[in-house]
């Protein structure tokens, strides 16, 4: 192998053709850092997208990249794990790809827990086709296909990828890329499906739809990085999450002088389902929005079971020849 | 009045009975025996689309027909002149098929009011003359069964299922056969159960006894049918399914390149599914996907990634991976598409059979999208239609439909085993060398220089070391695969893609006739399952003195290069097919033929009489000789 390779050896030649201001440029800016960080080979690795804005991912990443149709990019990266299981799969999808028309294909893709990274790009907009909303947009939501307000109730993307038994659960933010990387190299080393929703800003059809917890100012306050092992607590350490037994909830509460002691708090717990469940399902802006690997319950991928249950590993070991005598031959003189 | 006898060249069998009565077991163990005694035959299994109706009722009727006799037989045949009937629904469901002079053997026990009214029946049909014009031999099988095996230990439940056998053993006294095989395939099969091994070996020799030397009104017949004149060599029986299966185990060992089959459940296709589930040491892997969608995105995925990715269903099925087909044509990825045809639209006949996605898969995609078109003419031939379909996939780099039905799914005849060493090996573009130059332009170049007969470009996949490259959906420039959204690309690409396909006609050999005159009066035109009986109904024509020639496509697109000037040396072209006239319409498109079509949407195979029919009312001059 020669020199290690630099974010910058990761982009393409071709000109990257997302809205000026968009989100997009800061995630391809974080995944060419994390792609450089964990050493990855550009001959062994695959950028696999559905259709959308984020879609057109691949084209500016210089590794293999196959830009499929339009929700079924699960089907086709699980395809390739089957021919490829040593390529590393990074799968990019947005909530119109991956949760509307693909949906289905997401929830098989998690539940068989297929060894790739999927990142969703959640901007609650269909992009592309110019700004209807989208299975996560929120209920009135002005666009071309709802002028009075949508009447959908929106979709939590990471509690859809729990009820679908996904084992690795993350979430970060566009502009956040201190963060975003963390998540992305931490995806990365999970040996399984692991899904990370992003949250992206279309600055054309949906600007600033997060802005009430990912703008600087307000960003400490409202959000909540999780930590295996440590208390959750956010607002620079003044606030954390209590578990009510009585409402059998979390609830936010002051840490410290006048508040409870951090004892009190409950402590993150990467493999706890029922915790990852409440974290993920905590309304804004009562709530803090939860970021950071939220779950992680290390299981053996398809990838590993498909190839144990095949009964050579998937090697030809036997001639066809003899396969077409595996009947009774009668033999005519 | 059709009148078999003891010494006919042929003879017809039907087992019809309850979807629980183990009919296609009994059917297919006596193809089995067939084979062994050196006949020709072919089968056709015929069940209903419930997996267990409710029992005694004329829809949970399942059937299976057996064509056997000392001649080549092209056909599960037109009429059976044996019926064996397990209950009144069966007798009430078949016998419209039997011509006159039939032998019916009925299930005695099961001829009762109750069943009666399950079948909707008014009265008794043995009382009602009904039956005047048949042979009728009435012998309680159940009552039979249950005192032969009331010693091996079985429950009543257990005991009545036997009866299958029972008959087996019946019929295999009446044409004369060697128990032993059957004898061994019991043991083997129930080597597990004692209680179920000995009370099916014990029906199976007392049906058997029970038919030598019972005393009836008449006697039960005895047939002789010989072995059949069939080149010398080995043979098994095999389904169009198996063959098709191991036909796709064959291709991979021919490009020494792994199957990755993806498929999702659907009638009459998941027995290629399931076959090929069993086929793991050749190098196949098999995946049941969450939806026919994915089931053909997988497979393009895998194709992606240097595998061979096959994907297979029914038209239903089809339909919605018709999208990812276009993804495969615009990304340049080789693909299989097995299609099990089957009675349509919608979910349809789904247990019947039919040829009516042939529109769909020629035409059937948004935009100019051309791609290969093969069809299977038989069971034995799904074999050697597998591995030409994957060697044009590969070759051409470029999806290729492969179209088979649901008769020759299901049916069986002997099948001349193949020697491996026949075939040649399947060549794929190979990768270019990684180019050394700083213009990122170089590399592309060379990943999407096509060769220039086929227009296959290099398989690439992921892994290949300085090869990484970027594809998709979307119109890429001729030359370098970059995205294009030039107008002047666009027509040329439009225009390789259908170059592409032509291409495939340089590659396959010319049309030839399956017999009869290379010019002359009348062509009787053919494609896929229907080559078995539109042979034997040419055949007879001819021995009736009509000169008529029988031709037969495999490949329906690109059409033979000769197949224009070869068909324009005929009078007249009569093209019977299981839809409304879909292959007619494709040779008046691509050839501008005058073709008469034969449209039939039954369910059921051609009747040979009924071509022989057409034969002669299109021969040319029939008109004339009729006034």
């Amino acid at each position: 192998m020669n020199a290690p390779l630099a974010a910058k050896d990761f982009a393409t030649d071709q000109e990257v053709r997302w809205c000026p201001g968009c989100g997009d440029y800061a995630i391809l800016k974080a995944v060419l850092k994390a792609l450089a960080d964990v050493g990855a080979n550009p001959d062994k690795t695959a950028f696999v997208s559905g259709i959308g804005c984020s879609s057109r991912f691949p084209y500016y990443v210089n590794t293999y990249g196959f830009h499929t149709i339009h929700g079924r990019a699960p089907a086709v990266a699980t395809g390739l794990k089957l021919a490829k299981p040593d390529i590393d799969v990074w799968l990019v999808t947005g909530d119109g790809d991956g949760l509307s028309i693909g949906g289905n294909h997401l929830m098989h893709v998690l539940r068989r827990n297929v060894n790739m990274q999927i990142m969703l790009f959640n901007n609650e907009v269909y992009g592309l086709t110019k700004g209807q909303y989208s299975p996560t947009s929120r209920p009135g939501m002005r666009s071309p296909s709802s002028p009075k307000g949508s009447v959908d109730a929106p979709l939590n993307p990471c509690a859809f990828a729990l009820g679908a038994n996904a084992k690795f659960i993350a979430r970060g933010v566009d502009t956040d890329a201190k963060n975003l990387v963390e998540v992305l190299k931490a995806a990365h080393e999970f040996k399984g499906a692991s899904f990370v929703e992003i949250f992206q800003n279309c600055i054309v059809y949906n600007p600033d739809v997060y802005a009430d917890f990912t703008a600087k100012k307000v960003a400490d306050d409202h959000q909540l990085h999780v930590e295996h092992g440590k208390p959750l607590v956010f607002a620079g350490g003044k606030k954390g999450l209590k578990f009510n037994p009585k409402t059998f909830g979390l609830e936010v509460v002051n840490v410290g002088e006048g508040g409870v002691p951090e004892s009190e708090l409950l402590v993150h717990d990467e493999t706890n389902l029922t915790l990852a469940n409440l974290l993920v399902h905590m309304p804004h802006p009562e709530f803090p929005m939860v970021m950071g690997v939220i779950y992680r319950q290390p299981t053996p991928s398809f990838d590993e079971a498909f190839w144990k249950a095949h009964p050579t590993g998937g090697k030809r070991t036997g001639k066809v020849a003899d396969a077409l005598r595996r009947a009774s031959v009668w033999t005519k003189k | 009045m059709t009148k078999i006898t003891p010494q006919s060249q042929s003879i017809v069998v039907r087992f019809a009975g309850d979807s629980g009565d183990g009919v296609q077991l009994l059917g297919s163990q006596f193809a089995n025996s067939t084979a062994l005694a050196g006949s020709d035959f072919s089968t056709f299994p015929d069940f209903p689309a419930e997996i267990r109706a409710p029992v005694g009722t004329t829809f949970g009727v399942s059937a299976f027909q057996i064509n056997l006799g000392a001649r080549r037989i092209a056909t599960a045949g037109d009429a059976p002149d044996v019926l064996i009937a397990f209950n009144p629904a069966a007798l009430k469901v078949n016998l419209p098929l039997l011509p006159k002079g039939a032998l019916i053997i009925l299930n005695t026990d099961e001829f009762n009011e109750r069943n009666f009214a399950k079948a909707n029946i008014k009265a008794d049909p043995r009382t009602t003359g009904e039956l005047k014009d048949f042979t009728v031999f009435e012998i309680p099988i159940k009552t039979q069964t249950l005192e032969a095996v009331k010693d091996s230990g079985l429950n009543r439940r257990d005991a009545e299922q036997c009866k299958n056998f029972w008959a087996l053993g019946a019929v295999l006294w009446m044409f004369g056969r060697d128990r032993g095989f059957i004898e061994t395939w019991i043991k083997n099969k129930f080597a597990k159960d004692a209680a179920v091994q000995a009370g099916n070996l014990a029906a199976l020799n007392a049906g058997h006894a029970y038919a030598e030397t019972v005393e009836l009104s008449a006697e039960i017949p005895q047939f002789e049918i010989g072995a059949a004149p069939m080149s010398a060599g080995d043979y098994r029986s095999i389904t169009g399914a198996e063959a098709l299966s191991l036909g796709l185990a064959a291709a991979g060992e021919l490009a020494d390149l792994p199957i990755v089959f993806c498929s999702y459940p659907i009638t009459p296709a998941s027995p290629i599914l399931h076959h090929l589930s069993r086929m793991g040491e050749l190098g196949v892997s098999t995946f049941q996907a969450e939806d026919e969608i994915a089931a053909a995105c997988a497979a393009i995925g895998a194709s992606y990634g240097g595998a061979i990715g096959v994907t297979s269903s029914s038209g239903p099925g089809i339909a919605l991976k018709t999208e990812a087909i276009g993804l495969a044509i615009a990304a340049e990825l080789p693909l299989v598409i097995v299609n099990s045809q089957r009675g349509g639209p919608s979910t349809g006949l789904p247990t019947k059979t039919e040829q009516s996605d042939l529109y769909q898969a020629v035409y059937g995609r948004n935009a100019d999208a051309p791609l290969p078109v093969i069809a299977a003419a038989g069971p034995g031939d799904c074999f050697d239609v597998a591995i030409e379909a994957t060697r044009v996939a590969i070759r051409h780099m470029t999806p290729v439909f492969l179209l088979t039905d649901g008769y020759i799914a299901n049916a069986a005849g002997p099948w001349s085993i193949p020697n491996m060493d026949d075939y040649e090996p399947i060549l794929h573009n190979a990768p270019p060398k990684p180019v050394q130059s700083d213009d990122p332009t170089d590399l592309k170049r060379a990943i999407w220089s096509r060769d220039p007969q086929s227009l296959g470009r290099p398989w690439i996949a992921p892994g290949m070391e300085g090869l990484a490259y970027r594809v998709g959906g979307i119109e890429k420039d001729v030359k370098t695969g970059d995205i294009s959204y030039d107008a002047k690309n666009h027509q040329t690409m439009t225009n390789m893609r259908a170059e592409k396909v032509a291409s495939v006609a340089d590659f396959i050999p010319p049309q030839q006739v399956e017999q009869g005159p290379s010019k002359g009066p009348l062509a009787v035109v053919g494609w896929g399952s229907t080559h078995g009986v539109i042979w034997r109904a040419v055949d007879q024509a001819r021995s009736q003195g009509l000169d008529v020639a029988q031709i037969h496509l495999r490949w329906l697109s690109p059409l033979p290069k000769n197949l224009g000037e070869l068909l324009s040396g005929y009078d007249a072209i009569l093209l019977p097919e299981m839809n409304m006239g879909q292959c007619a319409t494709l040779l008046r498109d691509k050839l501008g033929l005058a073709v008469v079509s034969m449209p039939q949407v039954s369910g059921q195979p051609f009747k040979i009489a009924d071509i022989i029919e057409a034969i002669r009312a299109n021969y040319p001059g029939a008109a004339q000789a009729a006034e």
